[in-house]
C-alpha cells in the first residue's frame, strides 16, 4: 500500500477555484445559524458529533446543510472573521447551501460519481478543484492512520 | 442560465450598478444550485441591510463621502460586491423579518446603547429604500399572507415551511444575501419549490398517536424534521384539525430537526385534497410511524438538556407569539405574580404587540412581572435575563437552538407547564 493512494470522484462545480487542505467529514447534516459560531468556525449544535470541532482552513465533507436560513449569513461572517473552511464537498444541494458557499467565495462541488462521505476520512488530504468539478482525495498513509 | 432581455439589462449596468451587482449575485447563485432560469417575485422577506456591533465595526473603515453605512454594509454584505454602490428603492413588495433588538425595550433585553443605536440605523435605512417593517419572524401574522402559488422569496425557515405548506405559496429557504438581491431585481432562481414535481411529497408519516394540542403538534414536527431531514412529509393518522398557531409550532420544529420546508397533511392544506394528490404520482420512499414510543423519544429528546428543576427564565413566543397564544399566557397568570426567582418573557412582532396592549394582555403580562416585547427572541437576539441558568421553553425550536447558543440548560413542555415554571421557579411539567 502506497502511503498516498490517490482517489478522484467527479461531479460538478457549485463555486469555482482550487484550494486543498485537511478534510473534516461529518455524515450529520450542518446548521448554519444556531449551528455553528461563527466568530470561533465551530459547530456548537448540542448533538452534533462535530460539537466544540473547527472547520476553520479545513475541506469540509458534509451530507448537506439543515435548519434556519441563517446558513449563509452564519458562513459569510465566518469569511470575515477568517474562520471559513477552505473548500466545501457536499451531496444534498439546497439553497442553504448553494448561497453560503458562493458568499464564502470558497471552491464546491458536489454531485460527485462516488459517495464523499464514504472515500473521504476525516485528516485525509483533498484538493477541490471547483472549476472543473472534481476532488482529489489523498488518503492518509495506512501506517500514519494506526498511529 | 438563460436570462430574459430584462435580465440581461440588469446584469450588464443598464438598469444601474445596484441591480448589476444584484445580478451578478443571483446568477452566481442560480448556478451554483443548477437553475436554468430565473422566476419573477412579488413577495419577499429579508433582513436587508440589518447590520450588527460586529458588521459595523467591521465595515467602519469602508465607509465614504458618498456613501453612508447603509449603503456600504448592503453592497458589501448583502450584495457581496466588493464595491460600494448607491442602493435605489426596492423594485418590489418587501418586508423586512426579525430584528435583534427590541426598539423600546432594549433595555429590558440586556443590549447596549450602541447595539440599540445600530438597529435604529438599520432600520431607518431600510425604510428610506421602501422596505416595510414587520420586524418577525411571522409575517403572515402581521399583514404578509402571500396568495396561492405567488412566487416569494422568503427567510426565516419557519416562515418558509409556513409559506409553502399552510398557504400554498412558493418559497425556497432563501437566505439574507438572496432576498436582498430579489428585493432589487424581484428575481429569484426558478428552482425547487418554485417548482411542481418538487412540492409533491416523498415520505409517508402515519401519525398512530393523538396529535391535538400544541405541545403535540410541536413534538410531532421535531420527529417529523428528525425522521425526514431536508425532504417533503406527507402526514395522515390522528390528527386533530390545526390551527394557525398549531401550524407554526410544528412547521418550525420541522425545520429545526431536519430542513423541512413543505409538508402536506392529507385533506387539511391546500395542495393535499388527497393523499395520491400530495404525493403526485411518487411512490413514498419510507414510511414513518409515529406512536406513544416516539412520542415519549421526542419529548426525552427536546428535554435532554434540562437536569436542574429550577426555571430562572420561562421565554414564550417562538415563533413569534400569536394574540390568542398571550391571550392564553394571560388566562394562565389569572391576576398572580411569577416567582420573584424568575424572569416572563413573551416575544411577538410589533403588530400583535399593538393588539396586546389594546386588549390589555400586556398590562396583565407586567403587572404579573413579565415582558411583551418585539422584533426578536432569545435565541436571534442572544439576550437572556442576567444569570439565567435553566429556560423552560414551549417551543421544540426554541429549546432545539437555545441551550446550543446561549450555553443553558432548557426544558420543554406545554405553555401551561412553562407559566406554572414562572409562578413558581420550579420545573413540573411531565409527558401527559
Amino acid at each position: 500500500m502506497s502511503e498516498s493512494e490517490i482517489i478522484t470522484l467527479r461531479g460538478r462545480k457549485v463555486v469555482g477555484g482550487i484550494a486543498e487542505g485537511e478534510a473534516l467529514v461529518t455524515r450529520q447534516t450542518i446548521s448554519g445559524w444556531g449551528g455553528v459560531n461563527p466568530m470561533q468556525g465551530a459547530v456548537i449544535e448540542t448533538r452534533h458529533e462535530l460539537r466544540g470541532v473547527s472547520f476553520k482552513d479545513k475541506v469540509l465533507v458534509f451530507p448537506g446543510a439543515k435548519g434556519s436560513s441563517g446558513w449563509s449569513v452564519c458562513f459569510h461572517l465566518a469569511r470575515l472573521a477568517g474562520t471559513a473552511p477552505k473548500a466545501m464537498v457536499f451531496n444534498e444541494m439546497t439553497t442553504k447551501v448553494a448561497l453560503g458557499a458562493v458568499v464564502m467565495r470558497v471552491p464546491s462541488v458536489t454531485d460527485l460519481d462516488r459517495n464523499p462521505l464514504d472515500v473521504i476520512e476525516t485528516g485525509d488530504w483533498v484538493v477541490v478543484n471547483g472549476d472543473l468539478g472534481y476532488v482529489e482525495v489523498h488518503k492518509q498513509a495506512s501506517a500514519a492512520r494506526r498511529a | 442560465m438563460k436570462l430574459t432581455d430584462g435580465e440581461t439589462r440588469m446584469l450588464d449596468g443598464r438598469e444601474g450598478k445596484a441591480k448589476q451587482k444584484a445580478m451578478e449575485l443571483l446568477v452566481r447563485y442560480g448556478e451554483a444550485l443548477g437553475a436554468e432560469r430565473f422566476v419573477d417575485t412579488t413577495n419577499v422577506a429579508g433582513v436587508p441591510g440589518q447590520s450588527s456591533v460586529f458588521l459595523d465595526k467591521h465595515y467602519a473603515g469602508r465607509k465614504t463621502e458618498a456613501h453612508g453605512a447603509y449603503d456600504t454594509l448592503f453592497s458589501l454584505f448583502d450584495l457581496d460586491s466588493d464595491e460600494i454602490v448607491d442602493v435605489p428603492q426596492v423594485a418590489t413588495h418587501s418586508c423586512h423579518l426579525q430584528g435583534g433588538v427590541d426598539p423600546e425595550n432594549w433595555q429590558v433585553l440586556g443590549a447596549t446603547p450602541k447595539a440599540a443605536q445600530v438597529a435604529r440605523d438599520s432600520e431607518a435605512g431600510a425604510v428610506d429604500k421602501g422596505v416595510k417593517i414587520l420586524k418577525t419572524c411571522t409575517p403572515y401574522l402581521a399583514g404578509n399572507v402571500p396568495k396561492l402559488g405567488e412566487h416569494c422569496a422568503w427567510m426565516e425557515s419557519s416562515a418558509v415551511v409556513y409559506c409553502n405548506s399552510v398557504l400554498g405559496a412558493r418559497t425556497n429557504t432563501e437566505g439574507r444575501e438572496s432576498t436582498s438581491a430579489a428585493m432589487l431585481t424581484a428575481k429569484i432562481p426558478d428552482f425547487g419549490f418554485h417548482r411542481d414535481e418538487h412540492r409533491r411529497g416523498t415520505h409517508a408519516v402515519e401519525v398512530a398517536v393523538e396529535v391535538d394540542s400544541l405541545m403535540d403538534w410541536g413534538m410531532l414536527g421535531y420527529f417529523v424534521g428528525d425522521v425526514v431531514q431536508e425532504r417533503i412529509p406527507v402526514l395522515t393518522g390522528r390528527l386533530g384539525k390545526p390551527d394557525l398557531v398549531r401550524y407554526k409550532h410544528f412547521g418550525a420544529a420541522a425545520a429545526s430537526s431536519g430542513g423541512v420546508e413543505m409538508y402536506h397533511i392529507v385533506g387539511v392544506t391546500p395542495e393535499a385534497p388527497t393523499a395520491r394528490a400530495a404525493f403526485g404520482g411518487n411512490e413514498p420512499v419510507e414510511t414513518f410511524r409515529y406512536d406513544a414510543a416516539a412520542r415519549r423519544r421526542v419529548y426525552e429528546t427536546l428535554n435532554s438538556a434540562a437536569r436542574d428543576p429550577n426555571v430562572d427564565y420561562v421565554m414564550l413566543g417562538c415563533p413569534h407569539a400569536a394574540l390568542e397564544q398571550i391571550e392564553e399566557a394571560c388566562r394562565l397568570l389569572a391576576g398572580r405574580k411569577i416567582s420573584g426567582n424568575c424572569r416572563l418573557w413573551i416575544f411577538t412582532s410589533r403588530a400583535v404587540k399593538q393588539q396586546a396592549d389594546a386588549l390589555g394582555y400586556t398590562k396583565v403580562v407586567r403587572d404579573a412581572g413579565g415582558h411583551v416585547l418585539t422584533d426578536t427572541c432569545s435565541a436571534i437576539g442572544q439576550a437572556l435575563p442576567p444569570g439565567t441558568k435553566v429556560a423552560a421553553l414551549d417551543s421544540a425550536k426554541q429549546v432545539h437552538y437555545l441551550p446550543a447558543i446561549m450555553g443553558i440548560q432548557a426544558w420543554f413542555g406545554s405553555t401551561a407547564d412553562c407559566i406554572d415554571a414562572a409562578l413558581n421557579g420550579r420545573w413540573n411539567g411531565a409527558l401527559r
